[in-house]
């Protein structure tokens, strides 16, 4: 019988998460949160809010939007859909936790390694942001959250603080592929 | 082509994968009796007219909705979006 | 001699000269010259060969219309072939060429397609390269292609990056002439988000080219002025060499920005250009107009040019053409230009106006009523013969002339949705129809406004309109005293009675001759003559010739030239570079790619890799000794087969659907039922489209009541999720039932062979009970692994063996794979590629891609009796139509070669024995093939007619393009354990 634990590799498969750099631009992996997904089961609109009150202190979020409040951020992915982040070290199992608390509300769905998370910042994202994806994302504030086309991957963007702060979620297993694709845009404008 | 999304607004139809006559929607009842002939008309004799069009839209890269977009065909002009699910409880399905 | 014939004055910087070489020899320029002007400056008019009979050319505008000058720039990999010298900006070091020449630029040996014109004519192609036809391969083609083209590619992978990029705005301004300025000048003090886009690298279009327009102050300051202001608002982008090539629908407008033409090589990581997919509410076409020509024999010799072009290179480059110039004309407008050039210092030799009520001048003489009717000089002008009013011919000595026929309104981009333009008399040109589409007006002189007052109040006006559209209001800003001078205007289009080549299309070569030869033959209609001709199919889409063709078409037709009709302008409006297109992805970047969990690991072991789809797979392992990968393929079978292998099938396709209605709704997606599987069960599953054919397959599990997981082939799993959602939310959007793929969030495993079981009881928690009673055939289960890790374990097989899949967080996908194969040591583990993978299915006979490919029922498949006719599903009701129910129809067998030692071939053909091979005799296909370590020869799977019933029988396989034709015997598909006993011990 085996008693050692797995270690896990992070999405870009360096021993750390990889931070880059370039001009004013720093592109940060992130592989601390935790991702899992509700969908809300017919008719249960009002008693998935309910349930959720304590946990995001708020409404959950429209079309288009995100709510970034604490530890605990939710995004609005479809209708009826939404992803939940928290901090991994402290969620290990948030799907299951969260079908704790939602019971047959919602359809919950563990999402935390179907994504590789990066963080982006600098005083002026827009040029970046305009190389990468159709948004219009000099209209991007922050708690704007929404899924955007970048080099062929389907990625949700976050918008912390506009032009400055945005978090991405791409596939994770095309995580070199998107991290290259950043990075060489942000050498373009730099 | 932009896609007045209704829920997310104007997006660009690069996101969306394009299926065709909404038509589609109004799938036979299996037990009809004459199932056989209204599911061959229904799978084979689709609209394509040119002029005002309900045509179906998935937008695969954005919320997975599935529209119904209302476009002239000659023109592109673009004149009603709604969500598929919507429209096909109005068109009576329930189920 | 250096710089010859520089003028003073221009908008260029005499203290920044500038180094470059023509055909290998040096000579300097300034900054602010382009390529053109500045050899003109050097005394060139002589640049390159014409296409098709390789006549002397030189420069014949001044802008991006230019159909002659076209040259090679830089050199290496970066060589650029058919760039117009017109627009090339100068830099230090530029190293230019002509091109389609040889030996040299002033003595072509191909200049002997001139002198056999003759046989060159309209529709030489269709008319010369018709017969015999086996010259095709040896003679002709070589010859087209040898004669074809003008510049040569580098031949080697383009060094620079081109970018692709997404912009936004109210307001998208297009040329930033007078028109463009006054209204970007409005529309950016209103506050809208606005783009002005000018291909050129100095904004202020005619602006740049004309002098004394205003009144009060120096036309090419004030737009310096302006663009200063626009550029310290922070609502607007200025665009500067940047081209707006196509209108698109809804708004969208795509543009090349040339971000590094004007260095000798890109910064570190800059991209040579950007292509912009521009979004916007509003676009103002402020392109201005391009002159005409007016044809006359011999009319294409270097030093003709157009009459704005001479008067734009002697205001804003200080350039003449030559000391002593004709200018001739069917308008005011040529006027100016000998009024421009005197007052450069330029003799007028003769202002030659056709009007016989022609104004008349003091300073230069003006011949009324006259018409230039030939010219002379091999490389280049010297002399023309003038006609005048009373018949005489006169000839006058000169370096060049100026025609002035008129001006064309580039209305392009209004064309490219379909508008088609109208004729406007008073300026004898097509313009954009009114009210043609709101989202795009035209402005200024590309409305047919050509006045610099009516363009600057046509801009204002525009704009004011424009943002009105999105609900803004705009305030009209003080703009200087313009000159608002009246067309006057005889339409003119070509010398009557021509006696040799009067040329059109300059690029092209396409004469009068070769328009009247096409309408003689029957080619009536104008996009007929065009395609006939090839006029105005050259790179610049004969901005300068068409129009002339039309006028003559017209004449033939006895028809107005709006009655004969326009051919469409369609996107590009100038040539686009391929590498802008493509942007980033080529080469290994074409598309992203797709890791496994165990990439990382299986590189460490040196596995080849296959794409499938996007998915970078390992294909198989060599291990050291191993030199042929059927020794490695046949090695991981074996294992598979003997002890056990392991396999990364992450790249299926996992779709989690919960909800109350979950099993409904998979009742309804699966020709089989679903309804009934327990909690803790796998179930095969076959997916039918409403046609009836089969769609894809895969097994479901059941996590609870109310959760299922649904797997699907890694080839489909994006397509098969778009279909659920369709079934979901069109079909039946009552259900509650909730979807989303989870293909990435977990890794999985297939963990497969007789020793399967024991390898797994050493990583599972030993909470977990795994033996055959506790967890049977098709169980599945949450486990934990390692110490308290979550997963998922399923007992399915894709091999036959006794087999498991399981899976952990992706995370750990690493971590188990390195774990598995350590303590599978005692076992021989081997892991195993997608090859072995392909042979274990074909030995136990399961249908994969090349068996669903569309094109298959489930009759065909053997699995007739899975489609359930007790419920509602996609494909059951058309599945039942007779054709695909009937009896002799293909059905899935095995094959095996009746000489061990022949090789099934998938893609062959099978026909019965005595049979020729025909298609009518066609019996039915092989679908997979493969070396089976454990039948000892090559097998397959194929369709064959009435296959179920002829297990046993000798029929043959065929594939005459390979000159096989094999026996081979009808076999059940299952070549290994048809009971299926060895997946239940």
């Amino acid at each position: 019988m085996s008693d050692q634990l797995l270690a896990p590799l992070i999405a870009l498969g360096k021993g750390a998460p990889v931070i880059e750099t370039i001009g004013g631009i720093t592109i940060c992996e992130n592989p601390d949160f935790a991702i899992a997904s509700i969908a809300v089961r017919n008719g249960r609109e009002k008693d998935i809010q309910t349930s959720l009150l304590p946990v995001i202190g708020r409404d959950l979020p429209g079309p288009g939007r995100a709510v970034l409040a604490g530890e605990t951020s939710a995004i609005w992915i479809g209708s009826g859909q939404w992803f939940l982040l928290a901090p991994l070290g402290t969620h290990p199992d948030y799907a299951c936790e969260l079908k704790d608390i939602l019971t047959d509300t919602a359809s919950v769905t563990e999402q935390t390694d179907g994504w590789v998370v990066f963080d982006i910042t600098g005083h002026n994202l827009i040029p970046l942001l305009e190389r990468l994806c159709d948004l219009n994302s000099k209209t991007l504030t922050a708690g704007d959250a929404t899924r955007c086309l970048i080099e062929h991957l389907g990625c949700l963007i976050i918008c912390r603080e506009s032009g400055r702060n945005f978090t991405l979620l791409g596939p994770r297993s095309s995580a070199v592929s998107l991290h290259h694709t950043l990075v060489t845009a942000a050498h373009s404008v730099a | 082509m932009i896609i007045n999304h209704p829920l997310l607004g104007p997006r660009d139809a690069q996101e969306f994968v394009y299926l065709g006559d909404a038509g589609l929607i109004d799938r036979p009842d299996v037990m009809s009796e004459t199932a056989l002939d209204e599911f061959h008309d229904y799978l084979y004799l689709r609209n394509n007219p040119a002029g005002t069009h309900k045509e179906l839209w998935f937008h695969e890269q954005g919320d997975r909705s599935w529209l119904v977009v209302t476009r002239n065909m000659t023109t592109h002009e673009i004149t009603h979006v709604e969500l598929a699910s919507e429209y096909a409880k109005h068109r009576g399905r329930d189920r | 001699m250096s710089q010859k014939n520089r003028l003073n004055g221009g908008l260029i910087d005499r203290g920044d000269p500038l180094d470059f070489t023509f055909d290998g020899k040096s000579y300097t320029g300034y900054s602010g010259d382009t390529l053109a002007s500045a050899l003109l400056a050097n005394d060139f008019r002589l640049m390159g060969r014409s296409f098709k009979y390789h006549r002397p050319r030189g420069v014949f505008t001044a802008g991006s219309e230019e159909p002659n000058a076209l040259v090679e720039l830089r050199s290496g990999a970066r060589r650029e072939p058919n760039t117009r010298a017109t627009v090339a900006e100068l830099y230090d070091g530029l190293d230019s060429r002509s091109q389609n020449r040889f030996p040299s630029l002033r003595f072509d040996l191909q200049a002997i397609n001139d002198r056999l014109s003759t046989f060159l004519s309209a529709g030489f192609y269709y008319k010369t390269f018709m017969w015999p036809a086996a010259f095709w391969e040896k003679v002709y083609e070589p010859f087209i292609r040898r004669a074809a083209g003008l510049g040569r590619l580098s031949m080697e992978e383009d060094p620079d990056n081109y970018d692709k990029g997404f912009l936004h705005c109210d307001l998208l301004i297009i040329g930033a002439g007078p028109c463009g300025l006054a209204a970007a000048l409005t529309a950016g003090r209103a506050g809208a988000e606005i783009i002005l886009a000018d291909e050129d690298f100095l904004m202020g279009g005619r602006l740049l080219a004309e002098r004394s327009l205003f009144s009060d102050q120096d036309n090419s300051e004030w737009a310096a002025k302006v663009i200063s202001e626009l550029r310290s608002l922070p609502n607007v982008r200025l665009m500067t060499r940047t081209t707006v090539f196509g209108q698109y629908d809804h708004g969208v407008f795509g543009a090349a920005e040339r971000v590094s033409d004007h260095i000798a090589v890109p910064a570190p990581h800059k991209p040579r250009q950007i292509l912009w997919r521009i979004y916007t509410k509003r676009a103002l076409l402020a392109a201005g107009a391009t002159e005409r020509p007016i044809a006359f024999d011999n009319n294409d010799r270097p030093g003709i040019m157009l009459a704005g072009a001479l008067r734009a290179y002697a205001n804003r480059w200080a350039v003449t053409v030559a000391k002593d110039v004709v200018v001739f004309t069917n308008n005011d407008d040529g006027h100016r230009t000998a009024r421009d050039l005197k007052a450069k210092g330029v003799n007028i030799a003769a202002l030659v106006d056709c009007r016989a009520d022609a104004p008349l001048s003091n300073d230069f003489e003006i011949l009324r009523g006259a018409e230039v009717i030939d010219s002379s000089g091999r490389l280049g002008l010297k002399s023309v013969k003038v006609r005048l009013e009373d018949r005489s011919v006169r000839e006058i000595a000169c370096g060049a002339i100026g025609i002035a026929g008129g001006w064309n309104p580039n209305v392009h981009l209004t064309c490219h949705k379909r508008g088609r333009p109208v004729w406007n008399a008073d300026i004898s040109a097509f313009v954009s129809a009114p009210n043609d589409d709101p989202a795009l007006r035209g402005a200024g002189a590309a409305a047919g406004i050509f006045s610099t007052h009516g363009a600057l109040q046509s801009g204002i006006k525009s704009s004011v309109e424009a943002l009105n559209d999105l609900g803004m209001t705009a305030t009209p800003p003080p703009l200087p005293e313009a000159e608002d001078t009246p067309i006057k205007i005889a339409p003119f289009w070509h010398v009557k009675d021509s006696k040799c080549r009067a040329w059109l299309d300059l690029q092209n070569d396409v004469t009068i001759k070769d328009i009247k030869l096409a309408h003689q033959e029957g080619f009536k209609s104008v996009e007929h003559v065009k395609r006939y001709t090839t006029l105005g199919m050259a790179t610049d889409q004969g901005k300068t010739a068409n129009i002339g063709a039309l006028a003559i078409l017209a004449e033939l037709e006895g028809k107005s030239i709006p009655d004969v009709g326009t051919t469409i302008f369609r996107p590009p409006y100038t040539p686009v570079t391929i590498g802008a297109f493509a942007g980033r992805s080529r080469g290994k970047e074409f598309r992203p790619y797709r890791l496994t969990p165990s990439h990382k690991w299986a590189e460490e072991q040196g596995a080849i890799f296959v794409e499938a789809g996007s998915w970078l797979r390992a294909q198989w392992f060599p291990i050291e000794g191993e030199t042929h990968w059927r020794q490695s393929v046949d090695r991981e079978v074996i294992a598979v087969r003997n002890s056990v292998g392991i396999c990364d099938v992450t790249t299926l396709g996992k779709i989690d659907v919960q909800g109350s209605d979950a099993a409904e709704f998979l009742n309804h997606i699966y020709c089989n039922g679903f309804a009934k599987l327990p909690v803790g069960k796998t179930h095969y599953g076959l997916m039918l489209r409403e046609d009836g054919f089969a769609m894809d397959d895969g097994t479901t599990a059941r996590l609870a009541e109310d959760h299922f997981v649904v797997t699907t082939t890694t080839a489909n799993a994006v397509s098969v999720f778009r279909h659920m959602e369709f079934c979901r939310q069109c079909l039946w959007p009552g259900l509650d039932v909730q979807l989303i793929s989870t293909t990435e969030a977990w890794a999985q495993f297939a963990v497969a062979g007789p020793d399967s079981r024991k390898l797994l009881q050493k990583i599972i928690d030993p909470t977990h009970d795994i033996s055959n009673e506790a967890f049977p055939y098709m169980a599945c289960g949450k486990i934990t692994v390692c110490g308290g890790l979550r997963a998922r374990l399923f007992r399915i097989s894709f091999s036959g063996e006794l087999a498991f899949e399981i899976a952990v967080p992706t995370r750990y996908g690493d971590a188990l794979i390195r774990r598995l194969i350590e303590m599978g040591k005692e076992y021989d583990v081997a892991p195993y590629g997608t090859e072995a993978l392909g042979v274990l299915r074909v030995e136990k006979g399961h249908a994969a891609g090349n068996e669903l490919n569309g094109q298959s029922t489930a009759a065909m498949l053997g699995m007739a009796r899975m489609v359930s006719q007790n419920k509602d599903s996609i494909g059951r009701v058309l599945a039942a139509r007779p054709y695909l129910q009937r009896e002799d129809d293909h059905r899935l067998i095995g094959l095996a070669p009746v000489d061990s030692k022949q090789t099934i071939l998938a893609g062959a053909h099978l026909m019965n024995k005595g049979d020729t091979a025909t298609a009518v005799n066609d019996q039915g296909w092989v679908t997979s093939a493969a070396y089976s370590p454990h039948v000892g020869s090559s097998i397959g799977l194929a369709f064959l007619k009435k296959g179920d019933q002829r297990l046993g029988e000798v029929i043959r396989m065929t594939s005459p393009l390979d000159g096989i034709d094999i026996d081979v015997t009808v076999t059940s598909p299952h070549f290994i354990d048809p009971e299926g006993e060895r997946l239940r011990v």
